[in-house]
């Protein structure tokens, strides 16, 4: 009989007692003693030279501790923001990578681009210091989009006369167009994958604090991995060595990966508190989050497609140009290339795939990875394409996908774009999705919406996303800067209860009890006495941190590792007890036995025997039963499914209303299916919100227009049906607990899904050229009336 | 510096603030109960909701001397000792909440609901919750939990 509390229960929350009691622990709801509290000044312009910034005025107003400036960073030879991976153009040239001072020196490059800090006693005597800051601005043309990036509108650094980072490219461009000359058809669509703003609920928080007595610094941050703040702040920033930097990352407010990256108000908080001997609190607000937390997506593509006479995928050829803003972030140069163009093959056999990526600098706040990261763009193109070619030759949509998915014979199968899929059944999935919205009752119900003078749609999404973030060979030689492994740590207790330390980092995810359900399954413990602890470098032996549906795939993996080591030892115990070899010993539901014999200790006997070690073998062991492991993944893993969306469009308004949304997805193992499935209602909201309401928008001079919540559309929950989430199990083949990873599927599938549902309605009311995200009334609206 | 005076999950407390200060900068920084939380600064996000004399209302978008005399309720107020309240139990049961940065501003918007609709169909929720953001749910399952508390705070 399986564990109510083990591998696949729907165990409910170890952490939601005290997050529904209100009793969570935010950064911002922590206070140090003597704490200040910083406010920044920032450019309201995207682009001006910084001809003077005088804080005279400002120093002398009441309550301010000390004032900062780019030039004091200069002086006090702090580091500008590192980047963590380096891209390499197609004719070998590295990419353009210039310095991004955690203070704007000699020029500001986007609007919220940090000039100035005030610190102070109380917040509101830093606000009005900070505006009391006289900057005098010297005023540029800015560059606000791509098109004003490439036409040179104005030169953002002197090293990138041309606004270009990099001009990427993977596959052979001569031998793609030779295949799409063959092509009976080709399908070519140019498409936006619209700006996004992650938005965690959370906004970002940073307190610094420095121990006079210890020379330790500490830094309090909403961090999605507290290490590699640790890895970029310490050694590329600050130049403070591990030992005396301490980073923090308690309850954290959502992440979606805007709070993966290093940003400046983390650096000056840690160095400013060490100078004013004080700890520096700052919290964002929402209108300051939305100039500086890192953006995402931003993708301007043409997509060809060539088939052969019967429908099968020939070559697909892609052009894109990718918005990095004004600074390069953390990860933002592998976002559009290694994490996207790698899967462009998708689920299909696709012979041939080329990509050409021009990333260009433009004025406006950095932009890099969002949840999906890469993969939601790619999935776009794909399934958008395809729709359109099914559309063009008039074959089913389902039909012409499962003509041409990779069957799950052909696994490990290499793709033309580097990766090799491990497992997976595509057709399984598209037909799994295809029941739970009743594909065959479709015709009737658009018929009866036909009635009602609706129009009605009907779309499909069937995605591939690689997860498990990820080898670190590999990545390595694609220009990564780091390795992407992760930590565990089990130390059982001598009371037989234990301590399980992970490098990953839940903010929602629940790996509180995910990783606790593992290790109540493994050493037969009852999950109340498992812990799992997480967020803290001077708890934690390392960690690279949750993002890229790494956790359980990666950091689970490390614990299964540790699970195996502390399993081995305890048997050794076990065998030194029952007077056995060990070879003998058997370990199940929390007893060791020995075959044939009635034999039997219990797991508690054994930790307890590990600690007061007086009958215990101690030449061959050390006392004590606490084990770590370091895991590096054999490969990517790959999630795949399929997701379709049915809207119903009011052409009277156009407005567009989001009938039903089924998800059939393939993570692997899963360890708990209610927060798998939260994970997968979670994701397709952010995907529906990129569909139907969501859009960053700048203006031609680099203004932002949507700076807060009255101008940027969230979903909120009357946007939003109730979802249909299913799951299929192929299990990884290449970790120890065949697990996938579902953090990002729904957002990487929903978006084509809904668009194809839209652009299907529409076409059936004569549009036949598709509109771009998001479908907002007045864009359906004017579509429809244009046609 | 003005003085302000209510009760809070039914202690009588008093202080003195600025005549600036919000009540939701009342509630976290001066009398320390951080469960309630800021989200916006437009009044959209909900995070900060809590409860003056038995209405859900927005903390960041009142002054602390406006709830003078007031009868405040927050989401520490709502369990009993270990014991949650209905609706804090129907979320952690229908895994309502991920994060939880939203949640305290959820369900005490949840539980002003329950009272004036004491079994609020799926509309009734969807329109209700309009008014609090949720980035990490998809609000499935909030709408599941609020359903499910509703019935339970009324049974």
């Amino acid at each position: 009989m399986p564990r109510d509390d083990g591998i696949g229960a729907s165990v409910r929350r170890k952490e939601d007692f005290r997050f529904v009691t209100g009793q969570g622990s935010y950064t911002d709801d922590l206070n140090r003693h003597g704490q200040t509290y910083a406010a920044f000044v920032r450019s309201p312009h995207a682009h001006a030279t910084l001809n003077s910034v005088n804080t005279s005025a400002a120093a002398a107003m009441d309550g301010v501790v000390a004032i900062f400036t780019g030039q004091d960073l200069l002086d006090a030879e702090v580091n500008g923001l590192p980047c963590g991976w380096q891209v390499h153009s197609k004719d070998g040239e590295p990419m353009v990578e210039p310095a991004h001072p955690a203070l704007a020196q000699g020029k500001v490059r986007h609007v919220g681009d940090a000039v100035a800090v005030v610190i102070a006693e109380t917040l509101s005597q830093a606000r009005a210091a900070a505006e009391a800051v006289a900057v005098d601005y010297g005023m540029l043309p800015a560059v606000g989009n791509m098109t004003a990036a490439k036409a040179g509108k104005a030169q953002i650094f002197e090293e990138a006369p041309n606004n270009q980072c990099y001009d990427w490219e993977i596959g052979d461009e001569a031998e793609i167009d030779a295949a799409m000359a063959k092509a009976t058809h080709v399908v070519e669509l140019p498409l936006v994958n619209n700006r996004l703003i992650a938005n965690p609920i959370e906004p970002r928080v940073a307190i610094g604090d420095y121990d006079t007595a210890t020379g330790e610094h500490t830094l309090f941050t909403t961090s999605q991995n507290p290490h590699v703040i640790r890895l970029l702040m310490g050694a590329f920033v600050l130049g403070l060595p591990e030992h005396k930097l301490r980073v923090v990352a308690p309850d954290v407010g959502g992440g979606f990966g805007t709070k993966i990256f290093h940003y400046a108000e983390e650096a000056i908080v840690t160095w400013a508190a060490a100078k004013v001997r004080r700890p520096i609190k700052w919290t964002s607000d929402r209108s300051e989050a939305f100039m500086s937390d890192a953006h995402g997506r931003d993708h301007e593509t043409v997509a060809k497609l060539g088939l052969d006479a019967d429908g099968k995928f020939l070559a697909l050829k892609v052009q894109t140009d990718a918005n990095m803003g004004a600074y390069l972030s953390t990860f933002a140069p592998a976002v559009p290339t290694y994490l996207y163009a790698t899967l462009l093959a998708g689920q299909y056999t696709t012979p041939l795939v080329y990509a050409n990526v021009r990333a260009w600098f433009t004025n406006t706040v950095p932009v890099d990875a969002y949840r999906g990261a890469g993969r939601p763009e790619a999935t776009y193109v794909i399934e958008q394409i395809v729709e359109e070619a099914a559309r063009q030759i008039g074959m089913d949509p389902a039909d012409l996908r499962a003509k041409n998915f990779i069957s799950p014979d052909a696994v490990p199968y290499q793709t033309p774009v580097a990766l090799e899929y491990d497992s997976g059944n595509y057709a399984g999935t598209l037909e799994m999705a295809k029941k739970a919205i009743n594909y065959d009752g479709f015709a009737a119900r658009q018929a009866a919406s036909k009635a009602a003078g609706k129009l009605r749609g009907i779309g499909f999404s069937a995605y591939i996303e690689a997860c498990g973030i990820a080898p670190s060979a590999v990545v390595g030689s694609l220009g990564a800067r780091a390795g992407l492994y992760e930590v565990a740590n089990v130390r059982v207790h001598p009371t037989g209860s234990v301590t399980m330390h992970t490098g990953t980092h839940s903010h929602g995810q629940g790996h509180e009890t995910t990783f606790a359900q593992v290790v109540a399954e493994r050493l037969g413990v009852p999950i109340e006495n498992v812990d799992v602890v997480h967020g803290d470098t001077n708890n934690i032996p390392f960690g690279m941190g949750t993002y890229g549906s790494r956790s359980l795939a990666v950091g689970g993996s490390a614990l299964a590792k540790a699970l195996d080591k502390v399993e081995a030892k305890a048997k050794k115990i076990a065998a030194h007890l029952m007077e056995a070899s060990d070879t003998d010993v058997e370990f199940k539901d929390g007893q060791f036995t020995i075959a044939g014999t009635d034999k039997s200790v219990s797991f508690g006997d054994v930790a307890l025997t590990a600690y007061v070690p007086h009958n215990f073998p101690h030449d061959e062991l050390e006392p004590g039963l606490e084990e770590q492991a370091f895991y590096d993944p054999a490969n990517f893993t790959f999630p795949a499914g399929c997701h379709i969306a049915e809207v119903e469009i009011d052409p009277e308004t156009g407005t567009v209303t989001l009938a039903n949304f089924v998800a059939a997805d393939d993570f692997g193992n899963i360890v708990n299916p209610m927060i798998v499935e939260g994970q997968v209602h979670g994701g397709i909201a952010q995907g529906v919100g990129q569909a139907l309401l969501e859009g960053c928008v700048y203006d031609e001079d680099g203004q932002l227009v949507t700076g807060s919540y009255m101008d940027y559309a969230m979903p909120r929950a009357d946007n939003l049906p109730n979802f249909t989430v299913d799951t299929q199990v192929t299990p990884c083949p290449h970790n120890p607990l065949g697990v996938k990873g579902c953090g990002e599927a729904g957002a990487i599938a929903a978006p084509a899904a809904v668009m194809n549902a839209v652009t299907g309605a529409m076409r059936a009311a004569g549009v036949t050229k598709p509109i771009d995200m998001p479908a907002t009334p007045s864009e359906v609206w004017a579509a429809l009336h244009a046609s | 510096m003005a003085s302000v005076s209510m009760t809070i999950n039914g202690k009588q407390v008093s202080g003195e603030v600025e005549g600036r200060t919000l009540l939701v900068e009342f509630l976290r920084e001066h009398q320390r109960l951080t469960g309630t939380h800021v989200g916006c600064d437009t009044t959209q996000c909900g995070a900060c909701t809590i409860h003056m004399n038995g209405e859900a209302v927005k903390s960041c978008t009142m002054l602390a001397v406006q709830a003078e005399g007031a009868d405040v309720s927050t989401i520490e107020g709502l369990a009993n000792g270990d014991e949650l309240h209905p609706m804090q139990e129907a979320f952690r049961e229908h895994h309502g909440l991920q994060c939880g940065f939203c949640t305290p501003g959820m369900i005490m918007s949840a539980t002003a609901l329950a009272k004036r609709n004491p079994s609020p169909s799926e509309d009734d929720v969807r329109h209700w919750l309009e008014g609090n953001l949720c980035r990490c749910t998809g609000y499935h399952n909030i709408v599941k939990a609020v359903m499910a508390g509703a019935r339970a705070m009324n049974a």
